[in-house]
């Protein structure tokens, strides 16, 4: 267990909720209610520490939680420190919530009517990154019930011993040890690989599942202080990539966070090829291509001028020339995702 | 092995209801869909919208779906299971590789349902199996979409016309 996973894991947003006024029944209303939320947690689950102080003024009814922000109701399986680095830019603390127990809008938010609904939505994550790092899910839905309720309760308690305990039998972890990345040729290796040969290990091709929320701003900004950026006050601004970093291991080649983002925004950066990344001809001449609309060169051509802001992962802003294969193996979440927020300055060509 | 180009396809097959059907209901006077009397005939139609998105992780076609009145309420999937073809219902239950979850629309920020993808490699395997001449890429394609939706299109009652198949 490394220092960043520990930092990471003890991660925490302070929040301020206030109870939305169509659910207050007293006066004068209740206070808001101030929780520090595990960032690796969700919303909902939160209920069991808000709900006992309010549930004095909530009118007679049932009652389904939901949370927004500046009028924005919040999806809650995106994890509590993904939706604050998305949303709250500047980023101000404690974050000012809203909390509702009535009014769901099932037409915007997927339904959530227990805990349950959740766990089951983080278990459905985590096999989608099994499948994508192993190429099938079978070590998840393999998991004995006992091992499968241990892993959800590290997560709710924010237990990283309790979470690698029972994590490690699912073997997530093992193109972390075979990904070497080689920094200069006289450097040794940092890892040994586990029983291929050299050939094999340096042909492997990993996949890292990654979950990319880009927006896109037009003009520069330098300090979110002074003059922060229009926040996000719709889902619509936000694109959601759900597309699996794929990292080819070969001697020599150094692949940063910045090539993994790059790779996974084509309509920007262009296509990736990574034996010529290196080649500016290569990139030039796909620049220069005809107007043949379909000719995938030419269609670079249209890229737009797209220009990576900041990034933004478990609330650090890394530099970009840091090595990938240390941001996926000390910045992922519990279901094995990365969760990257992009914030790119496009000027339309 | 993967058949696809690297980008998304994503295709709406339609609305099931008829062009007749929708312009008669478009010609009534507005009225209550929670409010028929005895006397009125009208029978109910419901609107199902399908797209189909190729996901990046599971690298497999993915079939989405939603379902509502004519009114735009949404279907719970219990109605929506209960306009399925009989076989489905049993299908559906019983079968470890189709089951319908409700998930988000990868781009539009609604709540669709989906049949998960977790298995659809492994159907289709079995299904090209059998098929001796996957001949040049061009063709491979195009029979790769329509075999995997002759078979989830079954969960639902589609049908592929004939002519799909005369692909040369």
């Amino acid at each position: 267990m490394t220092d960043a996973q520990k930092n990471v894991w003890a991660g925490a947003i302070p929040l301020q909720i206030e109870l939305h006024e169509f659910d207050v029944t007293t006066s004068p209303p209740p206070p808001p209610v101030l929780v520090l939320a595990p960032r690796m947690g969700y919303l909902p689950l939160l209920i069991s520490i808000i709900k006992p102080h309010f549930s004095s003024t909530l009118p007679p009814g049932e009652d389904t939680i939901w949370f927004e922000y500046k009028g924005l109701p919040l999806k809650w399986y995106i994890p509590t420190g993904v939706l604050f680095d998305l949303l709250c830019v500047e980023p101000k603390r404690p974050w000012n919530l809203t909390v509702n127990f009535r009014r769901y809008p099932k037409n915007i938010l997927l339904p959530c009517e227990s805990e349950d609904t959740v766990k089951w939505s983080f278990i459905n994550s985590l096999k989608e990154a099994a499948y994508i790092i192993t190429g099938n899910c079978k070590n998840v839905m393999n998991m004995s019930q006992t091992d499968q309720a241990e892993l959800w309760q590290s997560v709710l308690k924010s237990n990283l011993d309790a979470f690698q305990r029972v994590s490690s039998k699912l073997k997530l972890g093992t193109f972390e040890d075979e990904f070497v990345v080689h920094i200069d040729s006289n450097t040794k290796k940092l890892q040994q690989s586990s029983g291929e040969t050299d050939v094999a290990a340096q042909m492997k091709i990993a996949r890292i599942p990654v979950r990319l929320y880009v927006w896109t701003v037009s003009e520069d900004f330098d300090d979110f202080e002074d003059a922060p950026p229009t926040p996000i006050d719709s889902w619509d601004k936000v694109s959601y990539i759900n597309r699996p970093v794929e990292v080819h291991k070969e001697e020599g080649k150094y692949f940063s966070l910045r090539d993994a983002i790059e790779s996974l925004l084509p309509e920007f950066f262009g296509e990736r090829n990574l034996s010529d990344e290196r080649d500016p001809s290569t990139k030039q001449s796909a620049e220069e291509g005809g107007e043949n609309p379909f000719d995938p060169v030419s269609l670079c051509s249209q890229l737009k001028n797209a220009e990576i802001k900041f990034v933004r992962i478990q609330g650090i802003e890394p530099k970009l020339e840091i090595p990938f294969s240390w941001v996926a193996r000390n910045l992922i979440n519990p279901e094995h995702f990365l969760h990257t927020c992009v914030c790119l300055k496009v000027i339309q060509a | 092995m993967s058949l696809f180009k690297s980008s998304e396809e994503k295709q709406d097959a339609g609305s099931l209801i008829s062009k007749e059907e929708r312009n008669m209901l478009e010609n009534e006077e507005p009225f209550d869909c929670a409010s028929l009397g005895p006397e009125s005939d009208y029978q109910e139609i419901n609107h199902y919208d399908f797209h189909v998105v190729y996901s990046a992780s599971y690298k497999v076609p993915v079939l989405y779906f939603r379902a509502y009145h004519c009114d735009g309420q949404p279907l719970l999937l219990s109605e929506i299971e209960k306009g399925l073809p009989g076989l489905s219902v049993k299908l559906l239950s019983e079968s470890k590789w189709t089951f319908i979850t409700q998930e988000e629309h990868p781009y539009l920020n609604r709540p669709w349902y989906k049949l998960h993808p977790c298995g659809t490699c492994e159907w289709m395997k079995l299904l090209f199996s059998t098929h001796k001449s996957l001949t040049t890429n061009g063709s491979t394609i195009e029979h790769y979409l329509i075999s995997w939706f002759s078979v989830v299109g079954q969960v639902f009652g589609l049908k592929i016309p004939l002519e799909m198949l005369n692909c040369s």
